[in-house]
């Protein structure tokens, strides 16, 4: 293998920022370098394998090592994780079968709330004999099980909506995430399932089956440091097992049938796809990819309740998707992690500069305006609280100036 | 059944007014579809514009004493036709810099710009109002002579707020029924939404006609939120949501791109909302209660769709769309 300036210098920049982050671990900015040497990495010319080493070791080895210099880069990690694997998923919907879904919230909802019930006292409302919770040793069938729960419901919703045009299942899609939200909300009466707009917890986390290999070499380590670590893997594996599904499905007979009902349905009806089948198959495969993210996000919050299911983060998973290039997986994983960590740590560092500026009471001169004190800026205005018109923004900008998005699905030419 | 009956008055008072809302709403959603055959989601922050617009004023002739001294009649005159006029205009301007760009490239893109222009100017209102009130969260201020009510005979009594809400919207809808079937501006209007390519070949500047189909709708849209801010007094940035999302389901099940089908689509969900909101919780002995009115819009949204996609009084279709 012929080492080249490329290797180094993709090298020395995962060795920089790293340090970087190790020297600074509370700044922002040196988190956001590190977290770009995954881009670098994409990016540089270098050949396949040393790009999945490289990508392995910063995601293996060195982004655990910083999750425990500061506990909060891991949160990070662990939700940029979650939202590329949902990103993924509305990604095979609008990229590749080019269908419009404004619910997919309700997916994640019906995972998530799949785990809750079942993992919680909850379902005892219900269900009489004291099962539950069940057993942490339930997460993983229920992680399978919510695959098939998401599918079921994706083709039932599709069943009736996918003769109707593009812009009509997008609202009717809405919609259904709307009745979905509401029904979780009030469905505290008659039978308490969902707990209503109080929300469920304690939710059951997963098993820490590898406890007592970790006692075989003596290493004693409290459950509340090791599972932001354990979910840090499991998310990582997933997001590699949603990375793979969707990668496959793509180059697949299934994918190539998906691209061409959203480049010409009646071409491609007419070339002998059974179109509806093919598109129920799309709203399925994405909703089982949401439904499953749902199963770890409960286990995760340890808490859930309605307001986690908003249009909101269904809006935010499509900036994502757009941002990134609809029908590009490794935009998809882009915009999830752009998104995520532009409302995670930019916003956020904002507010908190807009705070200290604030507690700080600096006196601005402005000519001709007169003093203005700092202190007097209203708490409105942290753009934490300005999400809407982030994703706004995102969302007209690129269909104005790129359509195709940062990283746009690279056209196959030739067989 | 005594209760049921009691309530009965108040309940088809409610349906007509929310109906009348949804129903002028909805006049936005159905004239743009018509033309551009695109669903303008942003429509609900037309709508909410109108109402930020009217409490506006009303707190500004407040604040310099004129809300005390001038006619009620004058002052309710500003405050619609002021609303009207700035959520006409912001929806011409929204138009040109979010929608025309976009002309010629496929209708998922629009849309998804659309969805932007939606969630942008929400937060853009509310950084507005924050900047300038320091709260977003607004009240209509009380006029006297809106909350007083009127008798109508066998124990009904009629807020004035209500007659106010009926009156005002029946007069609009007048108004846009003469102007779009019997000008020529009407016709120009109509003559794009059948064939944009015929019409600009037989001299309609197809855009301009666009640029006006948009001031109207969204004047409709600012006429609704006004009227919304007088008779249920709050706003927020944020409120335009759902009862947007109730006025497209109200287009869709008039038949989208047909006028008289968004009215008479408005009265059927106003209805259909403000008897599920008040009898469901009888009929099912409490089990469900008003809190799924929001849902009962969506289910006949979906039930309409499968089984009539064309709505009620039938959808102009322009083109064989699949």
């Amino acid at each position: 293998m012929k080492v080249g300036l490329a290797h180094l210098g993709v090298i020395a920049y995962i060795i920089a920022s790293s340090a970087l982050v190790f020297a600074f671990p509370q700044s922002v900015l040196a988190f956001l370098s590190f977290e770009a040497s995954l881009l670098v990495i994409y990016h540089a010319s270098v050949d396949q394998t040393t790009k999945l080493c490289l990508g392995a070791i910063v995601l293996l080895v060195l982004l655990p090592v910083l999750g425990s210099v500061n506990g909060y880069y891991l949160e990070i990690a662990i939700q940029v994780g979650i939202f590329v694997a949902l990103a993924l998923g509305l990604n095979i919907v609008v990229g590749f079968v080019g269908l419009l879904n404004l619910g997919f919230v309700a997916f994640y909802a019906i995972g998530a709330y799949l785990w809750a019930i079942f993992g919680s006292p909850q379902a005892n409302h219900f269900i009489p004999g004291n099962l539950f919770p069940l057993s942490s040793a339930w997460f993983f069938p229920f992680l399978l099980l919510s695959v098939g729960v998401g599918a079921l419901t994706g083709a039932l919703l599709g069943l009736p909506v996918l003769r109707l045009r593009g812009d009509y299942l997008a609202v009717v899609t809405l919609g259904f995430a709307e009745v979905v939200r509401a029904l979780v909300n009030n469905f505290d009466k008659p039978i308490n399932i969902t707990n209503g707009p109080k929300g469920i917890t304690p939710i059951e986390k997963p098993p820490l089956f590898f406890q007592p290999l970790l006692e075989f070499f003596g290493l004693r380590v409290d459950p509340s440091v090791l599972y932001p670590f354990y979910f840090y893997f499991i998310v990582l594996f997933i997001v590699i097992l949603t990375v793979l599904v969707a990668q496959r499905l793509e180059e697949s007979r299934i994918g190539r049938a998906w691209k061409a009902i959203r480049e010409d349905e009646i071409a491609a009806a007419s070339m002998g796809i059974p179109v509806v089948r093919m598109k129920l198959l799309g709203l399925a495969v994405g909703a089982s990819f949401a439904s499953a993210v749902g199963v770890l996000f409960a286990a995760k919050q340890v808490f859930i309740n309605p307001e986690s299911f908003t249009f909101m983060e269904s809006i935010g998973v499509l900036a994502m998707v757009i941002l990134g290039g609809m029908g590009s997986i490794p935009g998809a994983i882009l915009g999830a992690t752009g998104v995520t960590i532009l409302n995670l740590q930019l916003l956020k560092g904002l507010s908190l500069w807009l705070n200290t500026v604030r507690q700080a009471g600096i006196v601005l001169s402005i000519p001709l305006l007169g003093d203005f004190n700092l202190s007097q800026i209203p708490a409105q205005f942290e753009p934490a609280k300005y999400e809407r018109m982030v994703f706004g923004l995102i969302l007209i900008l690129m269909m104005m100036f790129r359509p195709q998005g940062v990283l746009p699905p690279r056209q196959k030419r030739g067989h | 059944m005594e209760l049921a009956l009691d309530i009965l008055p108040q309940v088809l008072m409610d349906g007509i007014v929310l109906g009348f809302t949804y129903a002028l709403i909805a006049l936005g959603y159905t004239m743009v579809y018509g033309v551009l055959e695109f669903i303008n989601f942003a429509h609900s922050e037309i709508f909410v514009l109108g109402a930020f617009v009217g409490v506006e004023i009303l707190l500004l002739l407040e604040s310099t004493g004129h809300l005390a001294t001038l006619h009620i009649a004058f002052v309710l005159l500003l405050v619609i036709l002021g609303g009207m006029l700035f959520s006409g205009l912001a929806a011409m301007a929204l138009e040109r810099v979010a929608y025309r760009p976009l002309q010629g490239s496929p209708r998922l893109v629009a849309l998804i710009s659309a969805i932007g222009a939606s969630f942008f100017l929400q937060d853009a209102l509310r950084f507005f109002e924050s900047l300038w009130r320091n709260t977003f969260y607004l009240t209509y201020p009380t006029l006297d002579a809106l909350d007083k009510t009127v008798p109508l005979g066998l124990n009904v009594v009629v807020p004035v707020k209500s007659l106010l809400v009926i009156a005002t919207a029946l007069v609009a809808l007048a108004v846009l029924h003469l102007f779009v079937n019997r000008t020529r501006l009407g016709a120009a209007i109509r003559a794009v939404a059948q064939d944009p390519d015929t019409a600009s070949l037989m001299g309609i500047p197809v855009n301009r006609v666009i640029a006006l189909t948009f001031f109207v709708g969204g004047a409709m849209g600012g006429l609704a939120g006004v009227l919304f801010g007088l008779h249920y007094s709050l706003v927020n940035p944020y409120s335009g949501f759902f009862p947007g999302l109730k006025a497209f389901t109200a287009a869709v099940l008039g038949g989208i791109g047909n006028i008289s089908g968004a009215m008479l689509g408005g009265m059927v969900l106003g209805m259909l909302e403000a008897f599920a909101g008040s009898y469901l919780s009888i009929l099912t002995d409490g089990a469900f209660g008003a809190e799924y009115k929001d849902v009962f819009a969506f289910a006949v949204l979906i039930v309409i769709l499968i089984f009539r996609p064309k709505g009620l009084l039938g959808e102009r279709v322009r083109e064989e769309g699949a």
